[in-house]
């Protein structure tokens, strides 16, 4: 399969990849996927004082598109606020990496761990 | 060293420069029609596709008589499954028996009989790949026709108890057919001692050109079928249609050199098998499918725990090899062959196939090993799955929010 170049620099040279301590309680936590479906992402965010995402995270399990999904989203967040990055689409992330519509569920995937990250954030408030 | 290094020889070998040399001229100046009675051109290209039907009988020790051309193994299986279904349902009845981890070609003409009637069973394999020879007898009815079972596992590279299943058969009046595309040159065939009552045969894999294979028809005792291909009865009735006099040269001359070479090459092959394997072995976290001692030395199925496949794929792109994960097509489906063995999908999912042949060397494997090293380790770094197995999580007991 032919991947667009956004995607292979993603892939190659991933952004932000690691983990921030879950129990920090400025930290959210979202896991999303399944390995039976062959993705799993965990995406990390840091709430700063002033109420901005001061640091995003993520480890991936999955394709190329999914590691290179997880990996934009982290730059994406950065500098937004909790209501920004929920309003972010997997539309905007799929057209960022150019995704081929087999691909799709990628960015769908990365929507999902924004939400579920904030969820958590928001749980722990 | 040419990259990406070619280790896909499970899904094509290139043809062998010496097979293509003697191809050529059956494309240009003998190009006559083998079925010409009526002039020397017809009868060069008679001679010719003669020769290569007896260097083709030659390698499995059959009687040219009984070989019959067709396109390739996909049409040898359909032709002997629905051919030998169709003739002997009569009499016989209309149960079928083949095995979850068959290549599609079997599956689908096994799927095609059902759903004209026909009862199928499809065994599973125990964990290592082979069949339980007991689980097979058990699965013979009064009423079964006939039994497919591959010799050589393309995905895991197997050797099915061929002649154990052949016996049964026999005792049971069950008509036996084995897929043998992946076993030419591989594994030593002698059909005057196999009880084996037809048998496919691919050149591609063999180093011959693709379009072109075979199925042999035993005729002692002889096997009938119905012809699938309807024309102007070339192979005595059993599949019309004009030969590619080029294309069974080809095949004629593979198998000729494979019988020369196999038993040389299959030494020099083990040794890099074992290279390999070896090196890879070094990682942790890592599965061999398929049964270790039951397997050609061509074919080495590996699972990466905790790395998706198609990324693997993507970061070992100096290599060509084959994925146990079927996401690079738009279904998310693992590997049937791997699930039939009762691997997890995230094992599936994670399995790369390495196929090496007659042109892979040394260089290559040590080249693959230190590649493989180095990006497993790299994903690995990114995966959650690698993390969560670091810290002790047990996967199995965490609740996935499956999508």
């Amino acid at each position: 399969m032919a991947y667009s170049d956004k995607v292979l620099d993603h892939y190659e040279n991933p952004r932000n990849v690691g983990s921030l301590d879950k129990n920090d309680p400025n930290v959210g936590t979202g896991m999303v996927g399944a390995p039976a479906c062959g993705d799993v992402m965990k995406l990390q965010i840091k709430l700063g004082k002033d109420g901005l995402i001061e640091d995003a995270k993520f480890k991936t399990y999955g394709c190329g598109s999914a590691i290179a999904s997880s990996s934009l989203v982290t730059e994406m967040l950065k500098g937004k606020t909790l209501d920004e990055a929920e309003s972010i689409k997997n539309s905007a992330i799929a057209e960022e990496l150019a995704l081929p519509p087999v691909k799709i569920h990628c960015s769908v995937l990365a929507e999902d761990a924004i939400k579920a990250a904030i969820n958590d954030l928001k749980s722990k408030k | 060293m040419k990259l990406p290094i070619y280790m896909d020889y499970s899904a094509t070998t290139p043809v062998d420069k010496r097979v293509a040399e003697k191809m050529i001229p059956f494309i240009t100046e003998e190009f006559g029609n083998p079925a010409s009675r009526s002039h020397p051109y017809g009868w060069t290209a008679e001679k010719a596709v003669e020769e290569a039907r007896r260097h083709v009988a030659d390698l499995v020790n059959a009687d040219p008589k009984e070989i019959v051309w067709t396109s390739g193994a996909t049409e040898s299986n359909n032709l002997a499954i629905k051919g030998i279904a169709e003739f002997y349902s009569k009499d016989k009845g209309k149960h079928i028996i083949t095995v979850a981890t068959e290549h599609k070609a079997v599956i689908d003409a096994f799927r095609e009989l059902e759903r004209i009637g026909y009862e199928a069973t499809y065994l599973t394999p125990e964990p290592n790949g082979l069949i339980n020879i007991e689980k097979f007898k058990a699965a013979i009815r009064p009423d079964t026709v006939l039994a497919s079972v591959m010799f050589v596992n393309n995905e895991i590279g197997v050797i099915q108890d061929i002649n154990s299943l052949g016996n049964i058969c026999r005792e049971h009046n069950v008509i036996f057919h084995v897929d043998a595309a992946q076993a030419t040159g591989k594994v030593d065939i002698d059909l005057t001692k196999l009880p084996v009552d037809v048998m496919s045969f691919s050149a591609h894999k063999t180093y011959g050109p693709k379009g072109i294979g075979a199925l042999y028809v035993r005729r002692k005792p002889r096997i009938r079928l119905q012809a699938q291909m309807h024309g102007g009865g070339h192979e005595r009735g059993m599949r019309s249609g004009t030969l590619a006099t080029h294309q069974i040269v080809g095949m004629g001359e593979a198998f000729k050199i494979a019988k020369e070479e196999m038993h040389d090459e299959n030494k020099r092959i083990k040794k890099l098998h074992d290279q390999l394997l070896q090196g890879l072995t070094e990682i942790e976290e890592v599965y061999v499918n398929g049964d270790l001692n039951h397997r050609v030395p061509h074919n080495l199925n590996i699972s990466f725990n905790y790395v998706e496949g198609e990324s693997l794929i993507m970061a070992i792109k100096d290599i060509a090899v084959s994925s146990g994960s079927a996401c690079t097509s738009a279904s998310l489906e693992p590997s049937y062959v791997l699930r039939a063995l009762g691997r997890s999908d995230e094992l599936a999912h994670s399995s790369i196939r390495f196929s090496i042949g007659r042109y892979t060397t040394e260089a290559d494997i040590n080249h693959a090993i230190d590649l493989l090293k180095q990006k497993i380790g790299k994903l690995r770094e990114l995966s959650p799955l690698w993390e969560m197995f670091k810290d002790g999580v047990d996967l199995e007991k965490v609740e996935w929010a499956a999508h």
